[in-house]
């Protein structure tokens, strides 16, 4: 191989450090005018009326629009329930709720008219703790239930949806109870995962027209195919005519995944005519997308000598107002929570509440991380109870390669206890330093989603390609890994191969970009294509032909060959999941006494990805979802004060700064060609955050002599937890 | 709104604008093209809207633009002026620090203030320098090791 392997420079690094690559926030088209959101100040509250006359009156004002005014549009969409209303019509769920928008010659006018619309409410009892939300006679926040998309990628199924209940997944195997009532160890307890803000630097924009009887729509969505979808049914519009255009993405990390913007700036833009920016604050953005908080109980049962008997997991999910992403949520949970590990008997029950909250949706790893910290925690007090060493314990009841740890799926597709060997030798476990504390853990996830792909590649005149691709770049470095492969299937240098992606009217479909599937599948759909416009050659001027020479003796002037290629649930990839992601991950951690402050001073990853198609990308990700994992583990939390978010702002929401980063980091590849993607790779970006969050509580559990089962670990709660007398519990 | 006529020189080009009192300096230079300063935390705390005034780094997201009169601002546009990257441009290429490089102009702008003051920064005194610059996809690592790269660059 010539270019796949290496770590080859950025196609978009020169556009990027010169200001010049542009993002949605950059563009202008031409007459744009701009829409600015009316929210609620209330969490749960009938609507009897809006006033919009003085904000009308404002200076440059064109139009308010409130849910009400849209009658008969349909203002729902939701890929799972279309539940969400791009503006509440009759009943806000939420403080900070859209409730009207208003459109303006200027961003200024647009803001200070939005802050004149003044709503009457009849205030309605609010719901803000899950648990209190599915208990009996909680206020309802869905009283009448919206039927599924019926998707097949999405539909997770699961017990009958009533009262509070977004979304539950269920299942098991083997005799629980038996196994708990026989084991020489049982452990109990309960854990809880806060409520994340990705904090994606650009915050949700998005500019809307409509062209000729186009929806045209510029956005930061991660997955433009399930935004058209959505927008095609509220304007009912073919999906040949709804365009969405996703150019460079300032973050994403799951956060923009799924409509956001996308409907108030074409809602915008359809009743004025003109086109719509809306640009949404950083409060905004958090006001319009959290991740899931977990409480989690869990059991986990041992025998004397370390065998895993069996594990029981109760878990119960803070998915806010709406269903957005919530079931997938919930069902990646019960499948990653019990771990890659060979377990007789299994009992996990997940249930997602909607409680009067910011709606939760995806944001990296999701599921992952919050069911990770309760087992892997339990691992190293099982291991200390035992008196059996923490690596021994989980290298007895790892899954070796091939094995399965979910009854039908695609067995595990990658050598754990190599990689955990690779991962405590970076550690120097088990020997701390002298007041330090290591912590390490694994995880697995079903990764890559539903895979559907397709790419179309195009054979020019003058001997260079270009492949269309609908994956749009978060800063992932997916234009240049789907370059490099462009160029090896080719045999061309990178120099004569071009990335167009994430053009809705343009590229061809593309399921989704997350689940660390744009390498993989995307990748081996781009592989495809550039297979069937080889065999085109071929047919047009032998086997071996130059295509230059084939386009010139075809066409005589001018002319290209295009080639196709899909990746569908069928052949090597009808098994779900595609490809497993992989976490293994470890810090070593001091605390201060005196404060409870903790400080990561070493931070290892194993990034399991069978093959780096592009080394120093992949290292990019590596760090990147580590270092998300840290700020999870020790500052991140959207903490609510009564029925409102008290730090809605990245002063109060803290995430890992230039000096949180520890002073010794080694991300390690481990490369066996074992996966589905091209050349033997597997997807990356979430893997090594998902057991952080496990190992900073581990490291630190093992300093102050009692494991954590909270996080983030602030001082505060460290320090509480040092001043403890009880002995593990 | 009241307006006041400044006299300023943006990337090295004098010209005299008419600016709206309230008017930040960062909607100034975006609404001019000048989009390689991002705005996200509007409240002066995440460095993406970096831009150099009289050489010095500002948020331009709590600067005015009125502050701009008998003032030279600089922004990431201008560093390749002369057909070449600045070496702080050149150092986060050859580091990879950059993912989604919605921070990378401000990560710029800051390094290279920081250079200008303090050539030879040791990896602590770079740290603390970006201390107020957040970046939410690397991990800060590589663009810790470009400042320093950029550093040995510029001295040689
Ligand atoms: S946008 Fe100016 S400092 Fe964050
Ligand atoms: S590269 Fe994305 S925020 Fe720094």
């Amino acid at each position: 191989m010539k270019v796949a392997g290496q770590s080859v420079p950025r196609v978009d690094g020169p556009a990027k450090v010169t200001g010049r690559a542009r993002y949605a926030l950059d563009l202008t088209v031409p007459g744009m005018t701009h829409g600015a959101v009316a929210r609620s100040d209330r969490a749960h509250a009938r609507i009897l009326s809006v006033d919009t006359g003085e904000a009308e009156a404002v200076n440059g004002v064109l139009e308010v629009i409130t849910g009400a005014s849209l009658a008969p549009l349909d203002l729902r969409f939701g890929h799972v329930v279309r539940d969400h209303p791009a503006l509440a019509v009759d009943r806000v769920l939420y403080h900070g709720e859209p409730v009207a928008l208003v459109v303006a010659e200027t961003r200024r006018a647009a803001e200070r008219a939005a802050r004149l619309v003044s709503v009457d409410y009849e205030d309605l009892p609010a719901v803000m703790d899950a648990d209190e939300a599915l208990g009996e006679g909680a206020p309802v926040l869905h009283p009448e239930r919206i039927e599924r998309t019926k998707d097949e990628g999405l539909d997770q199924g699961g017990e009958a949806l009533v009262g509070n209940l977004c979304a539950a997944a269920d299942f098991g195997w083997g005799d629980v109870d038996a196994a708990l009532a026989a084991a020489d160890l049982v452990l109990e307890g309960e854990y809880r995962y806060p409520m994340l803000y990705g904090y994606a630097m650009e915050p949700y924009n998005a500019i809307a027209s409509f062209e000729e009887g186009s929806l045209v729509v510029y956005s930061t969505a991660q997955h433009p195919y399930m935004v058209r979808e959505d927008l095609a049914r509220i304007f009912a519009l073919p999906l040949a005519r709804v365009r969405v255009v996703v150019p460079y993405v300032g973050g994403g990390y799951g956060s923009k995944s799924y409509t956001k913007v996308e409907p108030l700036a074409a809602l915008g833009a359809y009743v004025t005519g003109r086109p719509v920016r809306v640009a949404l604050s950083v409060e905004e953005s958090i006001l319009t997308t959290r991740s899931d908080g977990a409480r989690v109980r869990a059991r986990s049962a041992f025998a004397a000598d370390g065998t895993l008997l069996a594990r029981d997991f109760d878990v119960v999910m803070d998915s806010g107002a709406y269903t957005d992403n919530s079931p997938v949520v919930c069902a990646k949970l019960a499948n990653r929570c019990f771990g890659p590990y060979r377990i007789g008997a299994v009992r996990v029950r997940v249930r997602s509440a909607f409680t009067n909250t910011v709606p939760a949706s995806s944001l990296r790893g999701f599921g992952a991380p919050q069911g990770n910290l309760a087992g892997e925690l339990q691992m190293d007090d099982a291991a200390d109870r035992l008196g059996i060493d923490a690596l021994a314990l989980r290298l007895k009841n790892v899954v070796r390669p091939g094995e399965e740890i979910l009854p039908g799926k695609r067995g595990i597709d990658a050598d754990l206890p190599a990689d955990l060997d690779l991962l405590t030798t970076s550690l120097g476990w088990p020997n701390a330093p002298e007041g330090r504390g290591i912590g390490f853990g694994i995880s697995a996830s079903d990764a890559g989603a539903h895979p559907t792909s397709v790419a179309m590649v195009r054979l020019h005149a003058d001997g260079s390609a270009s492949a269309a691709v609908g994956a749009t770049e978060l800063g992932q470095g997916s234009r240049t890994v789907l370059s490099q492969i462009l160029a090896e299937q080719l045999g061309l240098p990178m120099e004569k191969v071009a990335i167009v992606a994430a053009d809705t009217g343009v590229t061809p479909y593309e399921r989704t970009t997350g689940a660390s599937r744009t390498t993989a599948l995307v990748g081996r759909s781009l592989m495809a294509a550039c297979a069937d416009a080889k065999r085109r050659v071929a047919e047009l001027a032998g086997e071996g032909a130059e295509f230059a020479d084939a386009i010139k003796a075809f066409f005589g002037a001018g002319g290209e060959i295009i080639g196709v290629g899909a990746v569908r649930r069928h052949g090597e990839f009808r098994k779900m999941p595609p490809f497993w992601e992989i976490g293994c991950s470890g810090v070593v951690a001091a605390v201060d006494a005196e404060t409870g402050r903790v400080r990561v001073e070493q931070l290892s990853t194993v990034g399991d990805v069978g093959f780096a198609i592009n080394p120093a990308l992949v290292h990019g990700q590596d760090l990147g979802a580590a270092t998300m994992g840290l700020g999870a583990a020790l500052s991140e939390q959207l903490v609510y004060d009564g029925q409102t978010l008290a730090n809605p702002n990245v002063v109060d929401y803290r995430v890992p700064r230039c000096s949180d980063i520890p002073e010794r980091l080694d991300q390690i590849l481990a490369q066996r060609q074992d996966g589905i993607g091209p050349y033997g790779a597997k997807g990356a970006g979430e893997g090594t955050l998902n057991p952080v969050g496990a190992a900073v509580a581990a490291a630190v559990g093992r300093i102050v002599g009692r494991y954590p089962r909270e996080l983030p670990l602030t001082p505060e709660r460290v320090w509480r937890l040092a001043q403890t007398e009880d002995a593990r519990v | 709104m009241s307006a006041t006529t400044i006299t300023t020189r943006i990337n090295g080009r004098e010209q005299t604008l008419r600016v709206d009192n309230a008017e930040l300096l960062l909607d100034l230079l975006r609404d001019r093209g000048l989009t390689g300063a991002k705005p996200s935390c509007e409240m002066e705390v995440c460095g993406a809207c970096t831009v150099q005034l009289d050489g010095l780094p500002v948020s331009a997201c709590t600067t005015l633009a009125v502050e701009l009169d008998g003032r030279s601002v600089e922004t990431v546009e201008h560093l390749d002026a002369g057909g070449e990257l600045h070496p702080v441009q050149q150092a986060f290429l050859e580091r990879s620090a950059l993912q989604c490089g919605f921070c990378t102009p401000g990560m710029v702008m800051t390094a290279k203030a920081l250079l200008e003051s303090n050539p030879q920064p040791t990896r602590d005194e770079v740290t603390h320098w970006l201390e107020g610059s957040i970046c939410r996809c690397t991990g800060y690592e590589p663009i810790v090791d470009a400042v320093l790269t950029a550093a040995q660059k510029m001295a040689a």
